[in-house]
């Protein structure tokens, strides 16, 4: 299940935090608990996963069904910096295309993959409602616009490290 | 920067009224030119920092001013009031400077003390920096003349851009949460209150168009003690960001909303339901709620009427299905966001098996207006089926891309070419795609046709959220449409089958036709099957998703049969069907389309003619816009 190492150690102290919390774990708490487990790791370990479900006394198979539904939930690490690529309508007709296919040259990594070195993560979104910017890309938190593919390498460069 | 009221606990509709004649003086001077300072501030700098403006750089603008005014000691009189979506974003950085409303755009760090300067020093426009009128070339100092603007009616976005969304005492001031109030007064008396929404003819804003009235009286007198509701604000639609907006611009007016709707059906519970794309959305909604509970708009005891009412934020994490009713409260719930079938309705059994009613982030938005003005009010804008006014979003290949409040019946035409400004670099329109990946697309000889909930679903497209993508000669219609069912297709939960297979089984022709790949007969294929998947998949984003196929078809056949009979593209989008090359007769070896190439795929000495390796060119087309004077490389 998932493609974290099984002899991978997880500090679970870590999520004492997010349980105190969350002790009402009747309504609904699952995925707010998810999304915190995971801004706290940068994924979903599975050993967390595992806490969560004694915590909330839910089948681990019900999670994980959870997990994987969402497309914002992860079971590997990610790297240091995301990048999103959005391909929503107004980028696409803007030749969001033309950006995905150089952040993919440039980084060798495919969408949804990371870069060896643990440093970029190449994703795709389906708009960040920066329409009026397109073609546009999220570094972690910072949006991009106006991109042109002769671009990308210095944006790059710029979170290098 | 920071204010000093402090909040404390409103108990009745009389103190409303004091707070908001103790704050109306501070916000004077962005009404009156000649308004005498309040505490000393003379000037009001409202800076765009929505998330369209931040990816332009407002925040580096917000730095400038406070940097330079603290310089020049103005720092105590004049107060930079960071505001929402002005809407407008293709002229962001924009700012305006109260008073005399001075508009300028498009600025950079280093324009900033020359506004200190000339504009706050000493009362003159900066000329350079002012938005110029396309035509005439003039500049406009007013934004309310430009024509973006001029062309808008803004009754629902009236606060958004216009004041701090993070206050809630300049919501108050422009008459926030006076529905409330009226509405609390009648509180035995709800049905007068349903009567008004009734009356205002105000349809769904989500996609549907269900009279808004009747869905809050099916739920109202649905049997049961508790009952919810809940806000959609799970805005996935690619191209749309109304609603984002919205909550960023003037979160208390979908709360207000909110409130409204739960004293009328009966509800004390609401969600909203966000995406977590919209991270400022959700930090602003959660800072209203929490002003609203200190004041006593929200929670227990609301203005002391001793009515309750309690509101949750509900973070969406990344599914556009969740966007339907009945998977957006089994997301609530915490469980996979899959549909099912209805009835049971939401209004009968919805959240937690409860009674629930749920409308989006733009109905809801609409109530305080109608509460505060009356149903007529509303239903004065509009056409005789489709009442009020509708916020779109443009975006694509229109010259001014941003946010655009018209009353419904304006025709498309009018939308794109006044207030859009027409198609940049002088391009032909060919058409523009409304309502996402539900919708349809219209060509140029429908957008004469008045914009309402009918005429669209006639022409074979729908209202949907209000995205408006605009795409000129050079887009390719098939892979429009296969854009969007790649959309679907990722994001169709897979529960039934029309949709699950159906999606994947019409993608791969798609595929196909815009890789040279298409066989006569794929066109009446699609048909068929698009057809039938509207008929049976279990929910909208199945019925719906055979829309952009249709419509395309149905307006831009020749561009089919083009790729399948011709293999070609007339739009020369697809890049299967293209090859780049340099004319060698022409190429003068400059290197400037070498050192653009991301891929290195072109090679050749100084002053010599330069070649593409076509197995290593991704077809991204960079060398061609840096060959513009030359024109030495071409596809085909």
């Amino acid at each position: 299940m998932g493609s974290t190492s099984p002899g991978q150690t997880v500090d679970l102290t870590k999520l004492e935090p997010v349980f105190e919390k969350f002790v009402d774990v009747t309504k609904g708490s699952l995925i707010p608990v998810l999304q915190a487990a995971q801004d706290t790791y940068g994924y979903l370990p599975f050993k967390a996963l595992e806490a969560i479900a004694r915590h909330l006394k839910t089948p681990i198979s019900q999670i994980y069904g959870v997990v994987t539904f969402y497309a914002q939930f992860r079971l590997t690490p990610r790297g240091k910096h995301i990048i999103r690529s959005c391909q929503g309508t107004a980028c696409h007709v803007r030749n969001s295309a033309r950006i995905l296919e150089t952040l993919k040259t440039t980084l060798g990594v495919k969408p949804g993959g990371t870069t060896e070195d643990l440093k970029f993560t190449l994703e795709t979104v389906a708009c960040i409602g920066a329409c009026s910017l397109a073609p546009v890309m999220m570094v972690d938190t910072d949006a991009h616009g106006r991109l042109r593919p002769d671009r990308i390498s210095k944006i790059l460069d710029s979170y290098s490290n | 920067m920071t204010r000093t009221e402090t909040l404390s606990r409103l108990t009745s509709a009389a103190d409303l009224d004091v707070l908001k004649n103790k704050v109306l003086p501070r916000l004077q001077v962005r009404k009156d030119p000649n308004a005498k300072p309040y505490e000393g501030v003379t000037h009001n700098i409202m800076i765009c920092c929505d998330t369209g403006c931040t990816s332009s750089g407002s925040r580096k603008i917000v730095d400038a001013f406070e940097k330079d005014l603290k310089a020049k000691g103005l720092d105590k009189s004049v107060e930079v009031v960071i505001i929402g979506c002005h809407g407008f974003c293709e002229m962001g950085p924009l700012i305006v400077v109260y008073p005399n409303d001075i508009y300028y755009v498009h600025l950079t760090p280093d324009d900033i003390p020359e506004i200190v300067d000339e504009t706050i020093k000493n009362g003159n426009a900066v000329e350079r920096l002012l938005y110029q009128d396309r035509e005439t070339l003039k500049p406009i100092v007013n934004y309310k003349e430009i024509e973006f603007y001029a062309k808008q009616n803004r009754i629902l976005l009236t606060n958004c851009g216009h004041i701090n969304p993070e206050d809630v005492m300049e919501y108050i001031a422009n008459d926030g949460y006076k529905a409330l109030a009226k509405a609390l007064t009648m509180k035995d008396n709800t049905d007068a209150l349903l009567e008004e929404v009734k009356k205002s003819g105000l349809r769904g804003r989500g996609g549907g168009g269900f009279p808004t009235g009747r869905k809050w009286d099916l739920c109202r007198n649905a049997p049961g003690d508790k009952k919810y509701i809940i806000c959609n604000a799970d805005e996935g639609d690619p191209g749309a960001f109304m609603d984002r907006s919205m909550m960023e611009g003037d979160p208390h007016r979908l709360l207000e909303g909110m409130i409204i709707g739960g004293l009328v059906i009966g509800a004390d519970e609401g969600y909203i339901y966000c995406r977590a794309e919209y991270p400022l959305a959700i930090r602003r909604l959660n800072n209203a709620i929490a002003q609203a509970e200190t004041l006593g708009l929200l929670g227990d005891n609301i203005l002391g009427s001793g009515w309750s009412f309690h509101l949750h934020i509900k973070e969406g994490a990344g599914a556009f299905v969740c966007g339907e009713e009945t998977a957006l409260i089994h997301s609530i719930e915490g469980k996979r966001g899959m549909p099912t079938a209805r009835p049971p309705f939401p209004a009968i059994s919805g959240l937690w098996g409860k009674p629930t009613n749920n409308n989006n982030v733009e109905t809801w938005a609409n109530i305080p207006g109608i509460i505060r003005n009356g149903g007529d009010w509303y239903a004065s804008y509009g056409t005789a089926n489709s009442k009020g006014t509708k916020v779109f979003a443009l975006t694509g290949k229109i010259r001014n891309t941003g946010l655009a409040e018209v009353p419904m019946g304006i025709t498309m035409r009018e939308i794109i070419f006044n207030i859009g400004g027409g198609i940049q670099n002088d391009k032909k329109f060919k058409a523009v795609q409304i309502g996402g990946p539900s919708g349809g697309c219209l060509p140029e000889s429908m957008i004469d046709r008045p914009v309402d909930y009918d005429s669209l679903i006639e022409a074979g497209a729908m209202m949907g959220s209000g995205g408006l993508v605009v795409v000129d000669e050079d887009t390719c219609m098939v892979d429009l449409a296969r854009f969007f069912l790649s959309f679907t297709r990722d994001e169709s939960c897979g529960k039934c089958t029309p949709c699950r297979e159906g999606s994947t089984r019409m993608l791969n022709i798609l595929n196909n036709i815009t890789q040279g790949k298409g066989l006569p007969g794929d066109i009446e294929l699609l048909e068929e099957l698009a057809r039938n998947i509207k008929l049976s998949a279990l929910c909208g984003l199945g019925q719906t998703c055979p829309n952009p196929i249709l419509s395309t078809i149905r307006y831009f056949r020749h561009e089919y049969e083009a790729h399948i009979f011709q293999k070609k593209c007339p739009a020369g989008q697809c890049v299967d069907l293209l090859t780049y090359w340099i004319d060698t007769e022409k190429c003068i070896g400059c290197g400037a389309c070498k050192k653009v190439c991301p891929a290195d795929a072109i090679d050749g000495n100084k002053k010599e003619p330069h070649v593409i390796d076509v197995r290593k060119c991704i077809k991204c087309g960079s060398c061609i816009d840096a060959c513009k004077k030359q024109k030495a490389i071409s596809r085909k």
